[in-house]
């Protein structure tokens, strides 16, 4: 196969566009913090940061994938509280929303 | 325990923090592993070629977005379409710029060009890792660079049999595959719990990002609903200090 037709050009092109915008967010909100004062406030909006994200992003898809995803979800939650293990956790959630689907439960 | 904890040790390099950092991303290798190879099967039902799934892997690096694009990716590129495809992109990936920040009151101590090339490694694993390490205390940054090397060479190769296996795989669900990412994250809640007053935040992010999710199409609810709960923390004034430790 030739180099055209396994990298093609159009291709490169979306590629490098996404990437730059990717890069962008990475870089940049570093570099804008370089300009704010951390503040008492500033601190707490930080410390607040991984539990809002965490929950921004993973509340809707969970909403949105039905009784399978919750469930496997707050089995997740239940194994992390037992154990105090991420791999678990992790596993757990892949495995219970699995069996679940194979066993005709939601898509 | 009780005291402000505004000022942490200066960020520095020692390699004592490379295998703990690579310990504290195992959890997220299997998910990793998971998902980059539902990505390498998607990409070859779409009909990419293996070269161009691996210039993305290594290149845009964010696996949420790539999926969500090669999910999306036109029949024609056309100017419009790219730029469609740009704001897509960015629109999932803007949650990085905040996690890219709040590295910088670590990572600011250090050189510039000893502080920004880690920045192009900030994923939701490698970065929460990190936070928490820093919370108790860990300044080192190998610890973060570490782990998120191993993160990206882990998806770099993740594609391939994914890719190769594409027929297998056709369908990540069957495997739970898209709880990996969710798994982790509810994971990583656990022990960032800190009493009901800590988490008012996270419910006001998350209602605002089911709110979104619902009013506007596309993934802005992610980005509207994390900044929403950590200006509502701005907001929230801090609790009175509790006098002496006999009752704590």
């Amino acid at each position: 196969m030739r180099m055209t037709e396994m990298l093609r050009s159009d291709v490169m092109v979306a590629f490098a566009v996404m990437t730059a915008v990717t890069v962008l967010a990475r870089l940049g909100g570093y570099w804008l913090m370089g300009y704010v004062n951390v503040t008492p406030r500033v601190r707490r909006m930080l410390d607040a940061l991984p539990g809002s994200i965490i929950v921004a992003a993973a509340l809707p898809v969970a909403v949105n994938g039905g009784p399978v995803v919750m469930f496997a979800i707050v089995a997740a939650i239940a194994v992390t509280i037992i154990f105090r293990n991420d791999f678990i956790a992790v596993i757990t959630g892949m495995v219970v929303a699995a069996l679940a689907r194979a066993a005709g439960f939601g898509i | 325990m009780t005291a402000p904890k505004l000022i942490k040790a200066p960020a520095y390099w020692s390699r004592a923090a490379i295998v703990p950092g690579i310990v504290a991303i195992g959890p997220m290798l299997p998910g990793t592993l998971a998902f980059g190879m539902a990505f390498g099967a998607l990409c070859a039902q779409k009909h990419f070629s293996l070269a161009e799934v691996e210039v993305m892997m290594a290149f845009v690096y964010g696996g949420l977005s790539q999926f969500v694009a090669v999910q999306s990716w036109p029949d024609h590129l056309t100017v419009s379409s790219i730029a469609t495809l740009a704001l897509l992109t960015l629109t999932v990936n803007i949650r990085f710029s905040l996690m890219s920040a709040s590295l910088r009151p670590w990572f600011g101590t250090l050189p510039r060009w000893q502080a920004y090339p880690p920045m192009l490694l900030v994923t939701d694993g490698g970065w929460l890792a990190a936070t928490r390490y820093r919370d108790h205390g860990g300044a080192d940054a190998w610890f973060f660079v570490g782990g998120a090397l191993v993160l990206y060479l882990v998806w770099l190769v993740a594609a391939v049999p994914g890719y190769l296996l594409a027929e297998q795989l056709a369908d990540p669900k069957k495997y739970g595959v898209d709880l990996a990412m969710p798994a982790f994250y509810a994971a990583m809640l656990v022990p960032a719990w800190k009493g009901f007053r800590p988490a008012i935040p996270w419910v006001i992010a998350g209602a605002v990002a089911l709110v979104v999710h619902w009013l506007v199409p596309g993934w802005w609810f992610i980005i509207v609903g994390a900044l929403s709960g950590a200006v509502s923390a701005g907001l929230m004034e801090p609790p009175a200090p509790k006098h002496g430790h006999a009752h704590d």
